[in-house]
Order: C-alpha cells, then structure tokens, then sequence
C-alpha cells in the first residue's frame, strides 16, 4: 500500500508541474506555404468593422497572408492586456492600440518593431509621425481616420430654433438658453460611462493651445499646471457651469454614451461633446445620424480664435516578437495607403480625415466629417493634449465627473488633476517631476 | 516515567511509547509525497506571488522594468486624495452589509425554520440570489435603479414618490450599492442561521414553555443566545467581505460619481488599471494589513465570547 501511495503521489505531481508548464504553445507553422498572422484589435464596433474591412481587402491583395483578428476589451482594461501580452513575449503579430500618451507606456523600444525609415511608411503623413513615435523613432501607421473631440449637435433644432453654429462660450450659452425654453435637454452628459465627461476639458485644447502658445511643452515639464493656468482651467469652469444652470439631461449620473447618442440622433437632446467616432456605427440603425448630426469645436472665450481639437488616429503597431516581420510589414503598408483607405470607406462611414497622402473623404462622408474637414482645411485645428505631450492623468474621468456633478468645485478638481498629473509623471519616471 | 520504565523492545515493530517520546511530532498521516502536489500549488500560486507583491511594492514597476524606490510607493499611497473617503466608505460598507445580514439573516432564519407549509420552496428562493454572478446582479440592479426607466423608480411612482438617480447621485450611490449587496448576501447568512437554530436542542424550547414563557422569550433567551456561533459566523464573513467589497461597487458605479463611493479596493485597481503596478500593489499589502488588522482582533474578540456562550 505504501508503494502505491507513492507511486500515485508522484504521478499527480508530475500532472500538476505538467499542467502548470504546458500553458505557452506556441501557433503550429502552417504547411501549405502561408503564413497566419494574428491582429489583436479593440472590441467597439467601429473597430472592430474597420479592421475586418482593411484585413479582408489585405487577403483579397496578398493571398498567400491570412490575417486572423482577435478582439479584446478596450479602456483601461485593455491597455492592461495589451501591457501584460507585450511584457510576457506573448502578443499578437499585428496590434491595434491608441497614439499619443498612451503609447509612452507601452516602452515601445523595446517590444516594438521599429519602423523608421521603412518603405511602409511611404504615404504617411509626416505630421502624423511624431504621436506613433518615441525617442525620434516610428513605430506605427495611422489606423483608420482622425476624429474630432467637440460637441456634436443636432442640425434639425438648430434649424427649427433659427440658431447659428456658436464661436464663443457666450453664444454657446445663449443658444443652451433658447433650446431649454423651447423643451429640448440643451447638453447631454452621460457620466456612468466616466470617460465621456473629459470631453469638456480634454476637447478644449484648441483654445488652450490658442491663448498659451507654449503651455504643451511647459505642461510637460513639470512648470505649466492646469489650476494655474485660467485657459486651461476654462474646460473645469464650463463643466461646473452647465451644472449649476441645470441645463443638463435628467438622469445624467447614470446616462451611459449609446443613450447618450440615441437622445442626441433623435433630437431629445441638441449638445453632446463627444467624439465624432461615435456617430458612424449608428448610420446602420439610425440613418438620419449621418445627415442630421454636425460638429463643432468647443467654443473659447475669444470668437476670433475659434477651432477644433483632433484626435489622431490610433496606430497599428508590430510586435517584436513576430516570427513574420515581412508579412507584418506588408500588411501595415497597405494599411498605410489609399486602396485600404476605399475598402475602409465602403463598410464604414469615415468620422474624420484619413492621415494618409491620396486618401480622401467620399462624397458622402457623415455630415459631421465634413464639418470637421472644413475646421481642418481653415488651419483652424490642434491635436488633443494627449498627442503633443505624454501626461495624462488617468483620474481626470472621475474629476470631471465631480466637478460636472456639482460636487468638486473647478478651481478644485483642477488642482486635483494637477496632482494626478504628477502621480503619472512620476510613475513614467519624466524628468523634471 | 522514564524510557527504561516502558519494558524490554521483544522484537519489531512500533515500540509502545512511541507517540510520547518524540513529543509533539506526530506521524505524519500519510508520506510526505502524497503532500507533494498540493505543496507545489500552495508555494507556486500562493507563496511565490505573495512574496513577490511585497518585493513589487517598493518598487516602480511598468511590467517591462522595475526600479526600486523604497517605501515611495506607501507615501505616495497615504496622500492619494480620496483615500480616505476610501476608508470610510470601506467601513461604513462593511458594518452596513453586515449588520443588515445578521438581523435579516436571524429574522430570516427563524422563520425558515418554523413549521412553513412552502419552507423547502422558500428557503430556495431565499438563498438563490447567492448562486448568480455578482456581476450579473450588479448589471441587473443598474438597469432596475434608473432614474427614468427603472422599475424601482416606476414602482414608487406609483404611489407617488419621485425616486432619485440611485446610483447616478452622490448621496444615495453607496447606500444603494450596500442594500444590494445585503440583498445578495442575506441567503448565505439565513442557511448559516437555519444551521444555527436546528442545531439548538428542543429541551430548551420545551423547557421555557414548562416555565410558562412566551415566543418572545424562547426566540430572546434560547435562540437569540444559542445561535451565536452562526452570528459570529455571519459576522465574520460578512465584515470581511465588506472590507475587501469591489465587484459589486465596480459593476454599479465604478466608484462613482466622481470618487463618492470608491473604496479601498476600486481606488487599487483604479491605480492598477492606469498602470501604476508598484503603486497598487503598495495599496494590496496596506489592504491585506488593514484587514489582518481588524479580523484578527474581531476574530479573536468573538471566539472569547463563543467559548463563554
């Protein structure tokens, strides 16, 4: 009995460590002479179609590369993943992530391909570059369109209210007036779904960067702050403001984005600031929200100054543990170029101009693309904070749904998110914080 | 007694004495590699990380590289601004849920053990919520809790009460978070106190009856007082699961709105999720100290007082 006890005993540890080491199989190499390439990409429906339709378009092109997508969630939750699969050598050959500050974490040196210089980078737009790029080297090709981070509005009460599109806060204001009198929610806020309350702030970066020229790279450096700074403070201020004067939907704590959307297509509500991203998806269901639904800049204080703040479009990026770099690099060329630009358009309404060369809107662009293509073609545009410095605050959703709220004063939550602002700085290890 | 006093070995065999002579080394149950496989688990998924948490803790961690920063990560920790809205919304959540638990358990549990004709059928409802996801709960309960388009708010509307933005307003997201987690909870609390009052003997009923005693003194002196190991139970339970609350909270309102109802653990993985590792992680080892802190005391408090019931 006592041998069998043994011999039982070391049969189960030998499954356990068994168990516990076969967990990292690598794919099996295909034997037909092609190669698979894995494209990891975010869950949300824009996404996900613009990827099918570029990996579709790509395989039609190259037969002999098949381009297999999978999705993962997106948010915080999905930079986690996405930094947990880079760090253990375990990410997908191609993958979709955002540009900008987000990048900055992910150490793209080392778990990147780096691209600098590459041929695939032939039709990018060299203004592009810098928000795919760390330390002067590139990394990524844009992925899909631009967006525009404003407010969204609906065309039909302005049309019914005789309202003009505004250049300032105060007609912005005034205009909130005249849709309250007439029963229409004038500003829709959704704060269950956080991040959509750092629109205010994140989205007036075009009058930041309007009045204090240099405040992207003094931010940066630590000697910039947002509580300091009374442009920069405005996005707090107006938060506070369309609070106070109870000008936003009923329910707004617990309002999510898609109903968010919904009020705003059916013209239950004539504000919402939002990406113009937001819009294409609900072309399918909802048609008149490709014609009915425009953009405009966040106003600023000065009319004179008036634009638009851009978010650029994300990157797809090479892992560097690929075992097919070549293939991988052929695919980002063609993502990179104006034929993927075409497949892209026929399955999904671009929300915004395309950051290749020879890559145009279609005639029949959303409404709300071609009002931002109009700010853009003025000159009157800026990229987000996030594109042109690698601060962001990962606490700012909360703050400003506090201070939206009512229940953290703007001078206040701003001097919060300067705080937050410095937590990431010293956690990125920026020098001069 | 000494060895010699034990009599001569007369051949093979375990000697009679053994078990004393080698003092409080008993014989192990079984050899020492039946405990292999578990042992591996135990060191491989529990010991290596914990070990491994607290090395992290004192450093700045990006998954990529580590860099050692000493106890910067605990400073940086305490002067998180909303911590200690964190703490208090932490305890009050932890002594809400359970103090609700033990009345509503005990209540529940006395009720389910009388002579009900559908006792079976409701001890079954009662318990079932425990059996569903909390997060299924959670997304259930925000949709029942709308302000506009909620049952909740439809129902009191009906008798004319204009129910507020549950989890969209700052004053009630908690208390609404806590009351479902009562809701889910209370189950798991009524069966240890059904478990609790079966196991009281029926002399005891019987002899406060003999002594001409009403209901409210049976459930006062015999139920109240010999169902105390269940209570302590619930207690202990409940509490700590309060302190370590973070499913439900996050389902319903990811702390919100803005940082009102955030506790310990959604301000960790806040800090996890926008990738501050070393931060968090510094957060984990001050939460498992807090509750060691107050469990061990609580624990030990309540154990004192079974042993005198």
């Amino acid at each position: 009995m006592k041998t069998s006890h043994r011999t039982l005993g070391a049969a189960l540890a030998v499954l356990a460590m068994t168990a516990l080491t076969s967990c990292g199989s690598g794919p099996e190499p295909a034997s037909d002479g092609t190669v698979t390439l894995s494209f990891l990409v975010d869950n949300s429906q824009a996404t996900v179609d613009t990827a099918k339709a570029l990996a579709d378009a790509f395989m039609r092109a190259d037969p002999t590369i098949k381009i297999e997508t999978e999705t993962r969630p997106g948010g915080s939750e999905g930079d986690n993943i996405v930094k947990t699969r880079l760090s253990t050598g375990d990410m997908a050959d191609v993958f979709w992530y955002n540009s900008g500050s987000l990048l900055q974490a992910l150490n793209p040196a080392q778990s990147m391909l780096d691209l600098t210089g590459d041929p695939v980078l032939a039709n990018v737009q060299e203004s592009f570059l810098p928000v795919v790029s760390q330390d002067g080297k590139v990394y990524g090709v844009p992925a899909g369109t631009a967006m525009g981070g404003g407010i969204l509005y609906n065309r039909k009460v302005y049309d019914k209210l005789g309202l003009r599109v505004p250049k300032s806060w105060a007609e912005f204001m005034a205009n909130n007036d005249k849709i309250k009198a007439s029963g229409v929610t004038p500003v829709i806020a959704t704060f269950k779904d956080t991040w959509s309350s750092q629109l205010f702030v994140l989205g007036d970066y075009y009058n930041v960067q309007a009045a204090v020229p240099a405040f992207a790279q003094d931010y940066t450096a630590n000697k910039a702050k947002f509580a300091a700074t009374p442009a920069a403070m405005a996005g707090f201020e107006h938060l506070a403001e369309l609070h106070a004067k109870g000008l936003l939907n009923e329910g707004f704590g617990s309002a999510t984005v898609d109903q968010g959307m919904k009020m705003l297509v059916e013209g239950k509500g004539a504000h919402y600031a939002m990406l113009s991203a937001q819009l294409p998806p609900l072309v399918d269901t909802m048609p008149q929200a490709a014609t009915d639904i425009g953009f405009f800049g966040i106003p600023g204080a000065d009319p004179a100054t008036n634009g638009a703040t851009i978010w650029e479009p994300p990157g797809i990026y090479v892992a560097k543990t690929t075992e097919h770099a070549e293939a991988a690099k052929k695919f980002l060329a063609f993502v990179a170029s104006p034929p993927a630009a075409d497949a892209v358009n026929k399955v999904v309404a671009p929300p915004g101009p395309y950051r290749i060369d020879g890559a145009e809107l279609p005639g029949d662009a959303i409404q709300a693309a071609k009002d931002l293509q109009a700010y853009i073609d003025a000159g009157d545009s800026a990229p987000a904070l996030e594109f042109v410095s690698p601060v962001k605050g990962p606490s700012l959703e909360q703050i400003t749904v506090a201070v939206g709220s009512g229940l953290t004063k703007p001078a206040e939550g701003a001097a919060q998110y300067d705080k937050d602002v410095e937590k990431q700085a010293k956690q990125l290890g920026l020098a001069g914080w | 007694m000494t060895r010699q006093d034990a009599g001569p070995r007369t051949g093979p065999g375990l000697p009679t004495g053994h078990a004393r002579a080698t003092g409080a080394r008993r014989r192990a149950a079984y050899p020492y590699a039946f405990y292999l496989p578990a042992g591996i688990v135990y060191v491989v998924i529990f010991l290596v990380p914990t070990v491994m948490a607290f090395y992290f803790s004192l450093t700045r961690w990006t998954l990529f590289d580590s860099e050692f920063v000493g106890l910067q990560n605990f400073r940086d920790f305490f002067a998180e601004q909303n911590l200690s809205i964190g703490f208090a919304n932490t305890f009050v959540y932890a002594v809400l849920t359970s103090g609700l638990k033990v009345v509503l358990g005990l209540l529940l549990g006395v009720l389910l053990t009388s002579k009900l004709r559908l006792r079976g059928f409701l001890r079954s409802v009662v318990f079932f919520p425990v059996l569903v996801s909390t997060v299924a709960v959670g997304i259930t309960f925000s949709v029942l809790l709308r302000p506009d388009t909620g049952l909740v708010n439809k129902t009191l509307a009906l008798v004319g009460i204009d129910g507020p933005d549950w989890l969209g307003d700052a004053t009630t997201a908690l208390l609404s978070v806590a009351l479902v987690d009562v809701w889910k909870g209370v189950g798991l609390a009524t069966v240890i106190y059904i478990a609790g009052i079966l196991s009281i003997p029926q002399e005891y009923h019987q002899a406060v009856a003999v002594d001409g005693g009403s209901a409210w003194h049976r459930f006062r002196h015999v139920t109240l007082p010999l169902s105390w190991p269940a209570t302590y139970s619930v207690i202990i339970l409940s509490f700590i699961g309060g302190l370590r609350s973070f499913d439900l909270i996050w389902t319903m309102t990811r702390g919100g709105p803005g940082f009102t109802s955030d506790t310990i653990a959604s301000i960790i993985y806040k800090q996890y999720q926008a990738g501050f590792y070393g931060l968090s992680t510094a957060g984990n080892v001050i939460l498992f100290v807090v509750v060691t802190a107050i469990a061990v005391p609580l624990t030990w408090f309540l154990g004192k007082r079974q042993v005198a019931a």
